[in-house]
């Protein structure tokens, strides 16, 4: 068996109580607690954590990054590829295929590669930049659905599957509730949408991304802001974008006898869909499949991989026998969450 | 076939009830009688025998996706159901499109396996999973192993049916009775016109009491009141009518098959005679614990052994149907002693009037009710001796007079999350109470306490986690309950060797420590040592 290790000392980067840590540069990735610099893959909320002194991530991300932490943190950004020496330690940033602005992050000292990919997918995506395979002698990897179950299917039938849903529904006069992470997913499944079956609203929560997403250009179809109380409108035709918190809310009311779907990669399971009470379940997810993975990681062609949350023990132990250095990284990155919080919107859109 | 994986699509897809009718009976309306004979089959429970062992199907299409077993098993311990462990290791395949009816995949993919040697089995299940799309993979690997698990019961299916071609249920229930292929011509036989089945199998609506919660003073003299035990069993009612016989439950389910042995006592009742009662389980004199009869209605198949495990009785308690004629309105006490003359007849009969439990008044009468424990039955019952046999659940004609329930202190030790609006929430405990130092589960109880209580008990589930198991939560053992339960059994399938029935959840003890919680013996000392004989003279009443 395979125990979760701490990386050898001729690695850029041990792991600390605070996060993964390069010692070379004095600097920390995705920390989770507070440190003086680091270096941020995405916004999401288990990944850039509030109170560090300087925040460094790439230029897409900012946006994301400033309403999460508050305009008073220090934030500096990079573009995609462009290289910034930090104490003798080569840092660069490139597209994780993630999230608006996830990156994975590069480092490099003395002919040494190491690229940590935070979250990633290898699917297009029309509100991120696309995945780059980055070459490296050791990838750390994220392992969220890493198991051979997880097979994507194509977006666009996803998709397909949702607007005949949507207007099924609105056919039947009927709203329709998509509940999807606030960040990311629900712009992905904004930017898949047909607004010719009806108007588009979403929940506050995501409503305040989808601004930081048409800050950086990128194209979503029009939406607007479904209220806080029980505005009257006439619902039967919306399409209503929703973090998955909202589902327990009496927020929902005002829609009525709304139809109701999730938006996730645990959709795969039937199980997950039956214990979440939801009529639909969309398979659709922004972390890699199982061939995602594989591909990723071979495409590096890392010697060494170490795998962050998700599925670690299986992914780890394929890896060795497949002739790859694997070990298992105990982060506090949590993954996509399945798992229902309570907390505020707010809080709900940190995840994964 | 691709219009049965489209069902099947349409019924995992919905958790309305409504919606899942309305796939079926399109389905029904639409399919060629073959398939159609087939799906009935399949969707009203029936099980082929076992085709391939589990196992083989595990190791071939753990070898067809190339993926070593700990792999496969990592992910059927995640999906949790073989079939669709299978179809989704397999990837997501070449197309969804599926050739070939339903009943050329029974004929020549599904029921030769039963005869294949495993060479055979292997070719013929990874050529077809490797054909399929993932979700008509799933739906193939559930015909093949039965247990659909899709929320469809025999009950849905007939209700379906009965929407298409415009029956009565019940007529569609009869139909389906006893042994039959799914052929075109059963299916056909299914769907025919009425042939005046309904008028002979129609039940009349149950009479249901109310719960008595003032003291039984208030409901006046005890004259005109006829006391009887409060049995524990399945409400039903025999219709003994032309040639047939009908027993059905409250849930208008067909009951017959599943206890044959009161065939001849009922088809010895004169011709138009409808009776209201209860089956119990009966041996030795008295009466068996509920789960017992439970086990028995499980099977699929009443064989020799659990007809001799657990004998039935049919507890007689109204007399509703009489000469063909439909006598509810005549006053209680005048059918009830029509109902005694019908089943005075013979001593033999498995047919058995609910005897009255006499009092002098209505202390006495509470004193005859403390028994109730001891006689397995719930308490009594009080009908109004001048009143009709009412339609539902009406106010004032019939009470309950239930025995307090059970109560003890157990710890908080597992939770899960519940369903519907409160799926979010940590709202089913698993609780334990106390041996030696250690605290073993006993019960699992939903509801009893307040959204605000829940919400708190919520908050400490999340704060004190131990492990997790999947959905479930290992929790620190912190928190005290009162639980109620109705009655204890003893059971090899629980840790704690006992089984209570329906538990609930009385209040937070939050005044008590865990350390001060009850302890197993406790419980097990409340199990009635030896359940009292319900002797002849007081069947007689
Ligand atoms: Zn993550
Ligand atoms: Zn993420």
């Amino acid at each position: 068996m395979i125990e979760a290790a701490s990386p050898s000392a001729s690695e850029l980067f041990t792991l600390t109580d605070r996060g993964l840590y390069c010692e070379a540069g004095d600097f920390y990735i995705d920390p989770w607690r507070g440190v003086p610099k680091a270096l941020i893959t995405h916004a999401h909320g288990d990944h850039a954590r509030w109170g560090s002194e300087q925040y460094l991530a790439s230029d897409q991300s900012k946006p994301v990054l400033e309403r999460r932490l508050g305009p008073k943190s220090e934030i500096s950004s990079l573009p995609y590829g462009e290289t910034l020496v930090i104490n003798g330690v080569k840092v660069s940033f490139h597209p994780a295929g993630h999230v608006l602005g996830s990156s994975q992050i590069r480092i490099e000292k003395q002919g040494q590669v190491c690229v940590v990919s935070g979250d990633y997918k290898l699917d297009p995506d029309r509100t991120c930049e696309n995945f780059e395979v980055v070459r490296c002698h050791t990838f750390v990897s994220e392992s969220t659905f890493g198991l051979p179950i997880y097979h994507w299917p194509d977006q666009q039938d996803v998709f397909d599957d949702m607007n005949r849903w949507w207007r099924e529904n609105a056919e039947e006069q009927r709203p329709s509730v998509i509940f999807a992470y606030g960040f990311g997913k629900a712009q992905r499944v904004l930017s898949g949408l047909d607004p010719e079956i009806g108007p588009i609203y979403c929940h506050g929560a995501v409503e305040k991304i989808n601004a930081a997403y048409r800050e950086c250009e990128i194209d979503l179809p029009p939406t607007e802001y479904a209220g806080r109380a029980d505005d009257k409108k006439d619902w039967s035709r919306a399409m209503i974008i929703a973090p998955p918190s909202a589902q327990t809310t009496t927020w929902l009311r005002k829609f009525g006898n709304y139809a109701s779907a999730f938006a996730s990669g645990w959709m795969t399971v039937r199980g997950q869909r039956r214990r979440r009470n939801i009529e639909r379940g969309f398979v659709l997810s922004d972390h890699a499949d199982w061939p995602g993975l594989l591909n990723a990681i071979e495409q590096t062609r890392a010697e060494r991989v170490y795998v962050t949350h998700g599925y670690k023990r299986a992914l780890v132990h394929w890896l060795n026998n497949h002739g790859y250095q694997a070990a298992e990284l105990d982060t506090m990155y949590e993954g996509e969450q399945d798992d229902d919080r309570t907390g505020d919107s707010e809080e709900e859109t940190t995840e994964s | 076939m691709e219009q049965f994986c489209h069902l099947f699509r349409r019924l995992d897809e919905t958790t309305r009830t409504s919606q899942k009718l309305e796939a079926m009976r399109d389905y029904f309306l639409e399919a060629p009688a073959p398939d159609a004979a087939w799906a009935v089959y399949v969707l009203s429970g029936r099980r082929l025998k076992r085709l391939v062992k589990h196992g083989d199907l595990r190791r071939w299409s753990a070898e067809l996706a190339e993926l070593p077993d700990w792999l496969f098993e990592e992910c059927y311990h995640t999906v949790g159901d073989l079939a669709e462990t299978i179809a989704l290791v397999l990837g997501s395949g070449e197309q969804e499109s599926v050739s070939g009816t339903l009943t050329e995949w029974f004929e020549e993919r599904i029921l030769p396996l039963g005869s294949m040697k495993e060479e055979g089995q292997r070719l013929l299940l990874q050529q077809a999973w490797s054909e399929l799309g993932s979700w008509s993979r799933f739906v193939y690997n559930k015909l093949i192993t039965g247990g659909l698990r899709i929320g469809v019961s025999q009950r849905s299916v007939i209700k379906a049916l009965s929407l298409a071609y415009d029956l009565e249920p019940n007529v569609i229930s009869h139909r389906m009775m006893g042994t039959w292929e799914p052929t075109p011509e059963f299916f056909n036989q299914l769907i025919s016109p009425d042939a005046g089945e309904t008028a002979l199998s129609q039940p009349y609506p149950f009479c249901l009491a109310h719960a008595l919660n003032d003291p039984p003073e208030t409901l006046g003299s005890l004259d005109d009141w006829h006391a009887e035990w409060k049995w524990d069993g399945i409400r039903a009612q025999i219709l003994r009518r032309g040639e047939e016989f009908f027993l059905w439950s409250r849930g208008e389910e067909l009951l017959n098959e599943r206890f044959p042995e009161l065939d001849d006592d009922i088809l010895d009742l004169p011709e138009g005679t409808v009776i209201d009662g209860e089956v119990l389980g009966w041996k030795d004199g008295r009466v068996l614990p509920f789960g017992d009869l439970q086990k028995r209605i499980n099977r699929k198949k009443v064989g020799p052994k659990i007809m001799k495990d657990v004998p039935i009785r049919f507890i007689a308690f109204d007399l509703l149907e009489f000469k063909g004629e439909d006598i509810r309105q005549q006053p209680f006490a005048e059918r009830r002693s029509q109902l005694e003359k019908i089943l005075a007849t013979d001593e033999e009969s498995r047919l058995m009037l609910s005897p009255e439990v006499i009092g002098n008044d209505w202390d006495e009468l509470a004193e005859e009710r403390s028994r109730s424990r001891d006689l397995a039955v719930e308490g009594l019952m009080l009908k109004k001796k001048s009143a009709p046999y009412e339609v539902g659940r009406v106010t004032g004609t019939w009470w309950k007079w239930k025995i307090e329930p059970y109560t003890i202190d157990a710890v908080l030790i597992y939770a899960q999350a519940g369903h519907g609006r409160r799926a979010s929430l940590y709202t089913d405990y698993t609780f334990a109470l106390w041996q030696g130092d250690t605290l073993v589960p006993f019960a699992k109880a939903y509801s009893g306490l307040t959204d605000a209580e829940i919400r708190r008990v919520d908050r400490f589930i999340r704060n004190n986690t131990l492990e997790r198991f999947g959905p479930v939560r290992s929790v620190k053992a912190e928190l005290v309950f009162e639980l109620g339960f109705e009655n204890i059994q003893r059971s090899t399938r629980h840790k704690s060797g006992v089984a209570v029935r329906f538990p609930r959840i009385h209040r937070w003890r939050e005044d008590k420590k865990p350390e001060d919680a009850d302890r197993l013996g406790h419980l097990l000392a409340m199990m009635p040592s030896e359940v009292e004989t319900i002797t002849a003279a007081e069947e007689q009443g």
